[in-house]
Protein backbone atom coordinates (compact mmCIF):
# COMPACT_ATOMS: atom_id res chain seq x y z
CA UNK A 1 0.00 0.00 0.00
CA UNK A 2 1.42 3.35 -1.04
CA UNK A 3 1.22 6.29 1.27
CA UNK A 4 1.73 9.89 0.23
CA UNK A 5 5.36 10.94 0.08
CA UNK A 6 6.39 11.82 3.65
CA UNK A 7 8.74 14.50 2.30
CA UNK A 8 5.82 16.35 0.75
CA UNK A 9 4.37 19.19 2.76
CA UNK A 10 1.85 17.87 5.25
CA UNK A 11 -1.64 17.79 3.89
CA UNK A 12 -4.03 20.21 5.47
CA UNK A 13 -5.99 18.56 8.23
CA UNK A 14 -9.20 18.87 6.29
CA UNK A 15 -7.89 17.10 3.16
CA UNK A 16 -9.79 13.99 2.19
CA UNK A 17 -8.22 10.83 0.80
CA UNK A 18 -9.40 8.32 -1.76
CA UNK A 19 -8.43 4.66 -1.95
CA UNK A 20 -8.03 3.23 -5.44
CA UNK A 21 -7.51 -0.45 -6.20
CA UNK A 22 -5.49 -1.52 -9.20
CA UNK A 23 -7.89 -4.35 -9.97
CA UNK A 24 -7.63 -5.92 -13.42
CA UNK A 25 -4.28 -6.11 -15.25
CA UNK A 26 -4.25 -4.74 -18.80
CA UNK A 27 -3.69 -8.20 -20.34
CA UNK A 28 -6.75 -9.67 -18.66
CA UNK A 29 -8.90 -6.75 -19.72
CA UNK A 30 -7.80 -7.29 -23.34
CA UNK A 31 -8.42 -11.05 -23.25
CA UNK A 32 -11.85 -10.37 -21.78
CA UNK A 33 -12.99 -7.81 -24.35
CA UNK A 34 -11.40 -9.54 -27.35
CA UNK A 35 -13.25 -12.68 -26.37
CA UNK A 36 -16.64 -11.01 -26.81
CA UNK A 37 -16.62 -10.65 -30.63
CA UNK A 38 -14.84 -14.01 -30.92
CA UNK A 39 -17.34 -15.92 -28.80
CA UNK A 40 -20.22 -14.11 -30.49
CA UNK A 41 -18.87 -15.19 -33.90
CA UNK A 42 -18.44 -18.78 -32.72
CA UNK A 43 -21.97 -18.96 -31.30
CA UNK A 44 -23.51 -17.16 -34.29
CA UNK A 45 -21.80 -19.38 -36.85
CA UNK A 46 -22.57 -22.36 -34.61
CA UNK A 47 -26.28 -21.53 -34.90
CA UNK A 48 -25.95 -21.40 -38.71
CA UNK A 49 -24.54 -24.94 -38.54
CA UNK A 50 -26.97 -26.21 -35.91
CA UNK A 51 -29.98 -25.08 -37.97
CA UNK A 52 -29.48 -27.89 -40.50
CA UNK A 53 -30.05 -30.52 -37.82
CA UNK A 54 -31.76 -28.69 -34.96
CA UNK A 55 -32.88 -31.67 -32.93
CA UNK A 56 -32.31 -30.75 -29.29
CA UNK A 57 -35.04 -29.84 -26.85
CA UNK A 58 -35.91 -29.53 -23.21
CA UNK A 59 -38.58 -32.04 -22.30
CA UNK A 60 -39.44 -35.51 -21.09
CA UNK A 61 -40.74 -38.28 -23.34
CA UNK A 62 -43.28 -36.87 -25.75
CA UNK A 63 -43.63 -33.63 -23.79
CA UNK A 64 -41.48 -30.74 -24.94
CA UNK A 65 -40.99 -27.62 -22.89
CA UNK A 66 -38.80 -25.86 -25.44
CA UNK A 67 -37.44 -26.89 -28.82
CA UNK A 68 -34.03 -25.50 -29.82
CA UNK A 69 -35.05 -23.61 -31.86
CA UNK A 70 -38.52 -22.71 -33.14
CA UNK A 71 -38.73 -21.68 -36.79
CA UNK A 72 -39.44 -18.05 -35.92
CA UNK A 73 -36.08 -17.82 -34.11
CA UNK A 74 -34.10 -18.64 -37.27
CA UNK A 75 -36.32 -16.37 -39.35
CA UNK A 76 -36.06 -13.37 -37.04
CA UNK A 77 -32.27 -13.61 -36.80
CA UNK A 78 -31.80 -14.71 -40.44
CA UNK A 79 -30.03 -17.95 -39.49
CA UNK A 80 -31.60 -20.46 -41.88
CA UNK A 81 -30.08 -22.05 -45.02
CA UNK A 82 -26.57 -20.81 -44.26
CA UNK A 83 -24.78 -24.04 -43.30
CA UNK A 84 -21.76 -23.66 -45.61
CA UNK A 85 -21.23 -20.07 -44.52
CA UNK A 86 -21.53 -21.06 -40.87
CA UNK A 87 -18.92 -23.78 -41.21
CA UNK A 88 -16.46 -21.47 -42.96
CA UNK A 89 -16.74 -18.84 -40.21
CA UNK A 90 -16.66 -21.43 -37.43
CA UNK A 91 -13.51 -23.19 -38.70
CA UNK A 92 -11.68 -19.90 -39.28
CA UNK A 93 -12.55 -18.18 -36.00
CA UNK A 94 -11.99 -21.31 -33.92
CA UNK A 95 -8.27 -20.53 -34.12
CA UNK A 96 -8.65 -17.00 -32.75
CA UNK A 97 -11.04 -18.15 -30.03
CA UNK A 98 -8.63 -20.91 -28.99
CA UNK A 99 -5.58 -18.63 -29.11
CA UNK A 100 -7.24 -15.99 -26.94
CA UNK A 101 -8.31 -18.62 -24.43
CA UNK A 102 -4.88 -20.25 -24.27
CA UNK A 103 -3.23 -16.82 -23.90
CA UNK A 104 -5.57 -15.99 -21.01
CA UNK A 105 -4.83 -19.25 -19.21
CA UNK A 106 -1.07 -18.88 -19.73
CA UNK A 107 -1.12 -15.29 -18.50
CA UNK A 108 -3.11 -16.03 -15.37
CA UNK A 109 -0.93 -19.04 -14.62
CA UNK A 110 2.39 -17.23 -15.05
CA UNK A 111 1.43 -13.89 -13.51
CA UNK A 112 -0.05 -15.53 -10.40
CA UNK A 113 -3.39 -13.87 -11.13
CA UNK A 114 -4.94 -17.36 -10.91
CA UNK A 115 -4.67 -17.11 -7.10
CA UNK A 116 -7.54 -14.60 -7.09
CA UNK A 117 -9.58 -16.59 -9.58
CA UNK A 118 -9.38 -20.29 -8.86
CA UNK A 119 -11.77 -21.37 -6.11
CA UNK A 120 -10.38 -22.98 -2.96
CA UNK A 121 -12.18 -25.59 -0.89
CA UNK A 122 -13.57 -22.76 1.23
CA UNK A 123 -15.10 -21.07 -1.84
CA UNK A 124 -17.69 -23.80 -2.17
CA UNK A 125 -18.99 -22.93 1.33
CA UNK A 126 -18.66 -19.17 0.93
CA UNK A 127 -20.47 -19.17 -2.41
CA UNK A 128 -23.75 -19.77 -0.54
CA UNK A 129 -23.17 -16.61 1.46
CA UNK A 130 -22.72 -14.72 -1.82
CA UNK A 131 -25.98 -16.13 -3.17
CA UNK A 132 -27.82 -15.23 0.06
CA UNK A 133 -26.27 -11.75 -0.08
CA UNK A 134 -27.24 -11.22 -3.72
CA UNK A 135 -30.79 -12.31 -2.94
CA UNK A 136 -30.94 -9.78 -0.12
CA UNK A 137 -31.27 -12.43 2.59
CA UNK A 138 -27.85 -11.95 4.11
CA UNK A 139 -27.56 -8.33 5.28
CA UNK A 140 -23.93 -8.24 6.41
CA UNK A 141 -21.39 -7.19 3.75
CA UNK A 142 -19.27 -9.86 2.12
CA UNK A 143 -15.55 -10.05 2.95
CA UNK A 144 -13.58 -7.89 0.53
CA UNK A 145 -11.82 -9.93 -2.15
CA UNK A 146 -10.99 -9.26 -5.78
CA UNK A 147 -13.41 -12.02 -6.74
CA UNK A 148 -15.94 -13.38 -4.28
CA UNK A 149 -16.44 -17.11 -3.88
CA UNK A 150 -19.31 -17.29 -6.38
CA UNK A 151 -17.30 -15.32 -8.92
CA UNK A 152 -14.29 -17.60 -8.45
CA UNK A 153 -16.41 -20.67 -9.13
CA UNK A 154 -18.26 -19.14 -12.09
CA UNK A 155 -15.27 -17.56 -13.82
CA UNK A 156 -13.22 -20.71 -13.43
CA UNK A 157 -16.13 -22.83 -14.68
CA UNK A 158 -16.38 -20.61 -17.78
CA UNK A 159 -12.72 -21.26 -18.59
CA UNK A 160 -13.25 -25.01 -18.13
CA UNK A 161 -16.30 -24.76 -20.40
CA UNK A 162 -14.19 -22.99 -23.01
CA UNK A 163 -11.66 -25.81 -22.89
CA UNK A 164 -14.47 -28.39 -23.16
CA UNK A 165 -15.91 -26.51 -26.13
CA UNK A 166 -12.57 -26.83 -27.90
CA UNK A 167 -12.33 -30.54 -27.08
CA UNK A 168 -15.92 -31.44 -28.02
CA UNK A 169 -15.51 -29.28 -31.13
CA UNK A 170 -12.35 -31.14 -32.15
CA UNK A 171 -14.14 -34.43 -31.53
CA UNK A 172 -16.86 -33.47 -34.03
CA UNK A 173 -14.43 -31.84 -36.46
CA UNK A 174 -12.10 -34.84 -36.88
CA UNK A 175 -14.00 -37.80 -35.41
CA UNK A 176 -11.90 -40.44 -37.18
CA UNK A 177 -8.39 -39.05 -36.83
CA UNK A 178 -9.23 -38.14 -33.22
CA UNK A 179 -11.54 -41.08 -32.60
CA UNK A 180 -9.96 -41.68 -29.16
CA UNK A 181 -11.24 -38.26 -28.11
CA UNK A 182 -14.65 -38.73 -29.73
CA UNK A 183 -15.03 -42.11 -28.03
CA UNK A 184 -13.91 -40.64 -24.71
CA UNK A 185 -16.66 -38.02 -24.98
CA UNK A 186 -19.28 -40.70 -25.62
CA UNK A 187 -19.26 -40.83 -29.43
CA UNK A 188 -19.92 -38.49 -32.34
CA UNK A 189 -23.52 -37.58 -31.50
CA UNK A 190 -22.76 -37.26 -27.79
CA UNK A 191 -19.91 -34.85 -28.55
CA UNK A 192 -22.24 -32.76 -30.73
CA UNK A 193 -24.82 -32.72 -27.94
CA UNK A 194 -22.20 -31.62 -25.38
CA UNK A 195 -20.85 -28.97 -27.74
CA UNK A 196 -24.35 -27.53 -28.15
CA UNK A 197 -25.13 -27.38 -24.43
CA UNK A 198 -21.79 -25.77 -23.68
CA UNK A 199 -22.76 -23.03 -26.14
CA UNK A 200 -26.13 -22.66 -24.39
CA UNK A 201 -24.19 -22.49 -21.12
CA UNK A 202 -22.19 -19.51 -22.43
CA UNK A 203 -25.46 -17.80 -23.36
CA UNK A 204 -26.90 -18.41 -19.87
CA UNK A 205 -23.69 -17.12 -18.30
CA UNK A 206 -23.89 -14.02 -20.48
CA UNK A 207 -27.39 -13.15 -19.24
CA UNK A 208 -26.50 -13.55 -15.55
CA UNK A 209 -23.14 -11.81 -15.98
CA UNK A 210 -24.71 -8.74 -17.63
CA UNK A 211 -27.37 -8.56 -14.90
CA UNK A 212 -24.71 -8.72 -12.19
CA UNK A 213 -22.55 -6.09 -13.90
CA UNK A 214 -25.55 -3.76 -14.13
CA UNK A 215 -26.30 -4.37 -10.44
CA UNK A 216 -22.70 -3.80 -9.39
CA UNK A 217 -22.66 -0.44 -11.12
CA UNK A 218 -20.29 1.93 -12.83
CA UNK A 219 -17.30 1.72 -10.47
CA UNK A 220 -17.08 -2.04 -10.98
CA UNK A 221 -17.67 -1.84 -14.74
CA UNK A 222 -14.98 0.82 -15.11
CA UNK A 223 -12.48 -1.50 -13.43
CA UNK A 224 -12.84 -3.96 -16.32
CA UNK A 225 -12.10 -1.16 -18.78
CA UNK A 226 -9.67 1.16 -17.00
CA UNK A 227 -8.34 -1.37 -14.51
CA UNK A 228 -8.90 0.81 -11.44
CA UNK A 229 -11.72 0.83 -8.91
CA UNK A 230 -12.48 3.21 -6.08
CA UNK A 231 -12.43 1.12 -2.91
CA UNK A 232 -14.55 3.40 -0.73
CA UNK A 233 -15.80 6.92 -0.78
CA UNK A 234 -13.44 9.63 0.44
CA UNK A 235 -13.03 10.06 4.16
CA UNK A 236 -11.87 13.00 6.20
CA UNK A 237 -8.91 11.07 7.55
CA UNK A 238 -6.31 8.85 6.04
CA UNK A 239 -7.77 5.39 5.83
CA UNK B 1 -10.24 -16.78 3.69
CA UNK B 2 -8.00 -17.46 6.65
CA UNK B 3 -8.05 -21.25 6.56
CA UNK B 4 -7.36 -21.41 2.85
CA UNK B 5 -4.17 -23.34 2.17
CA UNK B 6 -3.37 -20.99 -0.70
CA UNK B 7 -1.85 -17.57 -0.11
CA UNK B 8 -3.97 -15.05 -1.95
CA UNK B 9 -1.76 -12.05 -2.70
CA UNK B 10 -2.92 -8.74 -1.21
CA UNK B 11 -4.92 -6.34 -3.32
CA UNK B 12 -2.91 -3.51 -4.83
CA UNK B 13 -4.20 -0.24 -3.53
CA UNK B 14 -3.04 3.32 -3.69
CA UNK B 15 -4.17 6.09 -1.36
CA UNK B 16 -4.24 9.60 -2.78
CA UNK B 17 -5.59 12.99 -1.82
CA UNK B 18 -9.08 13.11 -3.26
CA UNK B 19 -8.44 15.77 -5.92
CA UNK B 20 -5.37 14.01 -7.25
CA UNK B 21 -7.06 10.61 -7.08
CA UNK B 22 -10.10 11.84 -8.97
CA UNK B 23 -7.88 13.42 -11.64
CA UNK B 24 -5.92 10.21 -12.08
CA UNK B 25 -9.09 8.14 -12.29
CA UNK B 26 -10.52 10.46 -14.88
CA UNK B 27 -7.37 10.25 -16.98
CA UNK B 28 -7.17 6.44 -16.77
CA UNK B 29 -10.87 6.15 -17.59
CA UNK B 30 -10.70 8.47 -20.57
CA UNK B 31 -7.59 6.76 -21.95
CA UNK B 32 -9.09 3.27 -21.61
CA UNK B 33 -12.39 4.15 -23.16
CA UNK B 34 -10.57 5.74 -26.08
CA UNK B 35 -8.66 2.47 -26.40
CA UNK B 36 -11.91 0.51 -26.36
CA UNK B 37 -13.40 2.81 -28.98
CA UNK B 38 -10.33 2.35 -31.20
CA UNK B 39 -10.48 -1.43 -30.77
CA UNK B 40 -14.20 -1.48 -31.56
CA UNK B 41 -13.48 0.57 -34.67
CA UNK B 42 -10.80 -1.93 -35.64
CA UNK B 43 -13.24 -4.81 -35.21
CA UNK B 44 -15.83 -2.98 -37.33
CA UNK B 45 -13.28 -2.37 -40.10
CA UNK B 46 -12.10 -6.01 -40.00
CA UNK B 47 -15.73 -7.13 -40.20
CA UNK B 48 -16.37 -4.93 -43.22
CA UNK B 49 -13.22 -6.11 -44.93
CA UNK B 50 -14.12 -9.76 -44.34
CA UNK B 51 -17.77 -9.53 -45.36
CA UNK B 52 -16.97 -7.58 -48.52
CA UNK B 53 -14.02 -9.69 -49.73
CA UNK B 54 -14.51 -11.48 -53.04
CA UNK B 55 -16.20 -14.86 -53.04
CA UNK B 56 -14.07 -17.89 -53.87
CA UNK B 57 -16.41 -20.78 -54.70
CA UNK B 58 -19.14 -19.04 -52.73
CA UNK B 59 -17.06 -18.39 -49.60
CA UNK B 60 -15.35 -15.10 -48.66
CA UNK B 61 -11.71 -15.32 -49.74
CA UNK B 62 -10.14 -15.06 -46.25
CA UNK B 63 -12.44 -17.79 -44.94
CA UNK B 64 -11.63 -19.99 -47.96
CA UNK B 65 -7.95 -19.48 -47.14
CA UNK B 66 -8.63 -20.58 -43.56
CA UNK B 67 -10.34 -23.73 -44.85
CA UNK B 68 -7.32 -24.43 -47.08
CA UNK B 69 -4.99 -23.85 -44.13
CA UNK B 70 -6.98 -26.31 -42.02
CA UNK B 71 -6.84 -28.78 -44.91
CA UNK B 72 -3.05 -28.58 -45.21
CA UNK B 73 -2.73 -29.15 -41.47
CA UNK B 74 -5.22 -32.03 -41.50
CA UNK B 75 -3.57 -33.72 -44.47
CA UNK B 76 -0.12 -33.39 -42.91
CA UNK B 77 -1.43 -35.03 -39.71
CA UNK B 78 -3.58 -37.63 -41.48
CA UNK B 79 -2.83 -41.28 -40.83
CA UNK B 80 -4.43 -44.17 -42.71
CA UNK B 81 -3.75 -46.24 -39.61
CA UNK B 82 -6.42 -44.40 -37.63
CA UNK B 83 -9.74 -46.11 -38.20
CA UNK B 84 -13.31 -44.94 -37.85
CA UNK B 85 -15.07 -46.67 -34.96
CA UNK B 86 -17.04 -49.76 -36.01
CA UNK B 87 -20.30 -50.96 -34.50
CA UNK B 88 -22.18 -54.23 -33.95
CA UNK B 89 -24.34 -55.26 -36.90
CA UNK B 90 -27.56 -54.81 -34.85
CA UNK B 91 -26.94 -51.08 -34.60
CA UNK B 92 -27.18 -50.65 -38.39
CA UNK B 93 -30.11 -48.68 -39.83
CA UNK B 94 -31.11 -47.30 -43.20
CA UNK B 95 -29.78 -43.77 -43.59
CA UNK B 96 -31.81 -40.91 -45.02
CA UNK B 97 -31.27 -40.80 -48.81
CA UNK B 98 -30.85 -37.01 -48.76
CA UNK B 99 -30.07 -35.74 -52.22
CA UNK B 100 -30.63 -36.97 -55.75
CA UNK B 101 -27.99 -34.91 -57.57
CA UNK B 102 -26.57 -37.09 -60.34
CA UNK B 103 -29.38 -39.67 -59.95
CA UNK B 104 -32.02 -37.91 -62.00
CA UNK B 105 -31.29 -39.46 -65.42
CA UNK B 106 -34.50 -41.36 -66.21
CA UNK B 107 -32.85 -43.34 -69.00
CA UNK B 108 -30.19 -44.78 -66.69
CA UNK B 109 -30.03 -48.56 -67.09
CA UNK B 110 -28.33 -50.31 -64.16
CA UNK B 111 -27.98 -53.50 -66.18
CA UNK B 112 -25.93 -51.73 -68.84
CA UNK B 113 -23.83 -49.84 -66.27
CA UNK B 114 -20.04 -50.06 -66.44
CA UNK B 115 -17.42 -48.32 -64.36
CA UNK B 116 -14.91 -46.25 -66.34
CA UNK B 117 -11.49 -45.77 -64.75
CA UNK B 118 -8.99 -43.28 -66.14
CA UNK B 119 -5.55 -42.08 -65.21
CA UNK B 120 -4.26 -45.60 -64.53
CA UNK B 121 -0.70 -46.79 -65.11
CA UNK B 122 -2.17 -48.79 -67.99
CA UNK B 123 -4.30 -45.87 -69.22
CA UNK B 124 -7.99 -46.65 -68.92
CA UNK B 125 -10.19 -49.55 -67.91
CA UNK B 126 -13.88 -50.44 -67.96
CA UNK B 127 -15.46 -52.91 -65.53
CA UNK B 128 -18.89 -54.44 -64.97
CA UNK B 129 -20.34 -55.07 -61.52
CA UNK B 130 -19.68 -58.83 -61.72
CA UNK B 131 -15.97 -58.20 -62.18
CA UNK B 132 -15.89 -55.85 -59.17
CA UNK B 133 -17.74 -58.43 -57.10
CA UNK B 134 -15.10 -61.03 -57.92
CA UNK B 135 -12.61 -58.99 -55.86
CA UNK B 136 -12.14 -59.75 -52.14
CA UNK B 137 -15.23 -58.39 -50.40
CA UNK B 138 -14.97 -56.23 -47.29
CA UNK B 139 -17.85 -55.67 -44.90
CA UNK B 140 -17.96 -53.05 -42.18
CA UNK B 141 -20.42 -51.26 -39.93
CA UNK B 142 -19.54 -47.58 -39.67
CA UNK B 143 -21.21 -44.27 -38.97
CA UNK B 144 -22.30 -42.26 -42.01
CA UNK B 145 -21.96 -38.62 -40.93
CA UNK B 146 -23.93 -36.06 -42.88
CA UNK B 147 -22.53 -32.54 -43.06
CA UNK B 148 -25.93 -31.40 -41.75
CA UNK B 149 -25.08 -32.92 -38.39
CA UNK B 150 -27.00 -36.19 -38.24
CA UNK B 151 -25.38 -39.59 -38.50
CA UNK B 152 -26.51 -43.18 -38.99
CA UNK B 153 -24.75 -46.45 -38.33
CA UNK B 154 -24.82 -48.50 -41.56
CA UNK B 155 -23.47 -51.86 -42.64
CA UNK B 156 -21.67 -51.77 -45.99
CA UNK B 157 -20.28 -54.41 -48.33
CA UNK B 158 -17.92 -53.86 -51.23
CA UNK B 159 -14.31 -53.79 -52.30
CA UNK B 160 -11.74 -51.61 -50.61
CA UNK B 161 -10.63 -48.83 -52.91
CA UNK B 162 -7.07 -49.71 -51.84
CA UNK B 163 -7.58 -53.32 -53.01
CA UNK B 164 -9.11 -52.05 -56.22
CA UNK B 165 -6.06 -49.80 -56.73
CA UNK B 166 -3.79 -52.80 -56.25
CA UNK B 167 -5.59 -54.59 -59.14
CA UNK B 168 -5.84 -51.45 -61.27
CA UNK B 169 -2.79 -49.47 -60.18
CA UNK B 170 -2.33 -45.76 -60.73
CA UNK B 171 0.90 -44.47 -62.27
CA UNK B 172 3.71 -43.87 -59.76
CA UNK B 173 5.71 -40.64 -59.87
CA UNK B 174 8.84 -42.66 -58.98
CA UNK B 175 8.27 -45.14 -61.81
CA UNK B 176 8.46 -48.08 -59.38
CA UNK B 177 5.59 -50.59 -59.21
CA UNK B 178 2.57 -49.36 -57.21
CA UNK B 179 3.09 -50.00 -53.51
CA UNK B 180 0.31 -49.14 -51.08
CA UNK B 181 2.79 -48.97 -48.21
CA UNK B 182 5.21 -46.58 -49.92
CA UNK B 183 6.00 -43.49 -47.77
CA UNK B 184 5.72 -40.80 -48.91
CA UNK B 185 2.95 -42.25 -50.99
CA UNK B 186 3.88 -42.88 -54.57
CA UNK B 187 0.62 -42.12 -56.42
CA UNK B 188 -1.04 -39.10 -58.05
CA UNK B 189 -2.23 -36.64 -55.42
CA UNK B 190 -5.96 -36.82 -56.14
CA UNK B 191 -8.82 -39.06 -57.17
CA UNK B 192 -11.89 -37.71 -58.94
CA UNK B 193 -15.24 -39.52 -59.10
CA UNK B 194 -18.44 -38.59 -60.91
CA UNK B 195 -21.89 -39.93 -61.73
CA UNK B 196 -22.54 -41.30 -65.26
CA UNK B 197 -24.36 -38.08 -66.22
CA UNK B 198 -21.59 -35.94 -64.71
CA UNK B 199 -24.07 -33.99 -62.58
CA UNK B 200 -22.50 -34.98 -59.27
CA UNK B 201 -18.76 -35.14 -58.73
CA UNK B 202 -16.35 -35.34 -55.81
CA UNK B 203 -12.64 -34.74 -55.39
CA UNK B 204 -10.60 -36.76 -52.92
CA UNK B 205 -7.04 -36.57 -51.67
CA UNK B 206 -5.51 -39.96 -52.46
CA UNK B 207 -4.52 -40.56 -48.82
CA UNK B 208 -8.21 -40.54 -47.87
CA UNK B 209 -9.16 -42.59 -50.94
CA UNK B 210 -6.61 -45.27 -49.98
CA UNK B 211 -7.73 -45.37 -46.31
CA UNK B 212 -8.50 -49.01 -45.44
CA UNK B 213 -12.17 -48.19 -44.73
CA UNK B 214 -12.81 -46.53 -48.09
CA UNK B 215 -15.08 -48.91 -50.04
CA UNK B 216 -16.55 -49.15 -53.51
CA UNK B 217 -19.79 -50.55 -52.14
CA UNK B 218 -22.65 -52.46 -53.78
CA UNK B 219 -24.33 -53.62 -50.57
CA UNK B 220 -26.06 -51.76 -47.74
CA UNK B 221 -27.42 -53.43 -44.59
CA UNK B 222 -27.13 -56.86 -46.21
CA UNK B 223 -29.05 -56.04 -49.40
CA UNK B 224 -27.95 -54.77 -52.81
CA UNK B 225 -27.92 -50.98 -52.95
CA UNK B 226 -31.28 -49.43 -53.77
CA UNK B 227 -31.38 -46.84 -56.51
CA UNK B 228 -31.81 -43.91 -54.08
CA UNK B 229 -28.75 -45.08 -52.16
CA UNK B 230 -26.59 -45.25 -55.27
CA UNK B 231 -27.06 -48.57 -57.12
CA UNK B 232 -25.16 -50.19 -58.62
CA UNK B 233 -21.96 -48.84 -57.00
CA UNK B 234 -21.31 -46.05 -54.54
CA UNK B 235 -18.42 -44.75 -52.51
CA UNK B 236 -18.33 -45.22 -48.74
CA UNK B 237 -15.61 -43.15 -47.16
CA UNK B 238 -15.89 -42.78 -43.36
CA UNK B 239 -12.96 -40.32 -43.25
CA UNK B 240 -15.20 -37.81 -45.06
CA UNK B 241 -18.63 -36.25 -44.59
CA UNK B 242 -21.55 -37.87 -46.41
CA UNK B 243 -21.29 -35.37 -49.29
CA UNK B 244 -18.12 -37.17 -50.49
CA UNK B 245 -19.80 -40.59 -50.37
CA UNK B 246 -20.85 -40.32 -54.01
CA UNK B 247 -23.70 -42.54 -55.25
CA UNK B 248 -23.91 -44.26 -58.65
CA UNK B 249 -20.25 -43.85 -59.59
CA UNK B 250 -19.80 -43.72 -63.37
CA UNK B 251 -16.17 -42.69 -63.67
CA UNK B 252 -13.06 -42.67 -61.49
CA UNK B 253 -9.89 -40.85 -62.44
CA UNK B 254 -6.48 -40.53 -60.78
CA UNK B 255 -5.11 -37.06 -61.34
CA UNK B 256 -2.41 -34.65 -60.19
CA UNK B 257 -4.57 -31.54 -60.34
CA UNK B 258 -7.15 -30.88 -57.67
CA UNK B 259 -10.50 -32.23 -58.91
CA UNK B 260 -13.63 -30.12 -58.91
CA UNK B 261 -16.14 -30.96 -56.21
CA UNK B 262 -19.90 -30.40 -56.32
CA UNK B 263 -20.42 -29.04 -52.79
CA UNK B 264 -17.06 -27.27 -52.59
CA UNK B 265 -18.24 -25.11 -55.50
CA UNK B 266 -21.28 -24.19 -53.40
CA UNK B 267 -19.34 -22.88 -50.42
CA UNK B 268 -18.37 -26.03 -48.54
CA UNK B 269 -14.90 -27.12 -47.50
CA UNK B 270 -13.24 -29.04 -50.32
CA UNK B 271 -11.48 -31.39 -47.91
CA UNK B 272 -14.54 -32.14 -45.71
CA UNK B 273 -12.44 -34.71 -43.88
CA UNK B 274 -12.79 -36.54 -40.61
Amino acid sequence: METPDPAAPAAPASERFIRIERKHPLAIRWFHWVNIPLLATMIGSGLLIYWSNGVYRLGIGGWTLFHFFPAWFYRVFNLDHRLAEGMAWHFAFMWLFALNGVAFVLYTAISGEWRYLVPSRQSWLDAWQVVLHDLGIRKAPLPRQKFNAAQQITYTAIIVMGALSLLTGLAIYRPVQLSWLTTLLGGYQAARFEHFWLAMGFCAFFVVHIAQVVRAGWNNFRSMVAGVEVVDEPKETKP
Amino acid sequence: MSDSPRKVPPLQEIVLPEAEGRARLKKATRRSFLGVAAAAGGVALAWRWLTSSPLVDDVRAPLRSALRFNERLSRAAFSRGRLAPTFPRERAQDPRANGTEGLDDEDFDPAAWRLAVDGLAAGSASLGLAELQSFPKTEMVTELKCIEGWSTVVQWGGVRFADFATRFPPPTPSGKPFDLAARPQDVPEYVSMETPDGDYFVGLDSDSALHPQTLLAWEMNGAPLSEEHGAPLRLVIPVKYGIKNIKRIGRIEWQDRRPKDFWAELGYDWYAGH
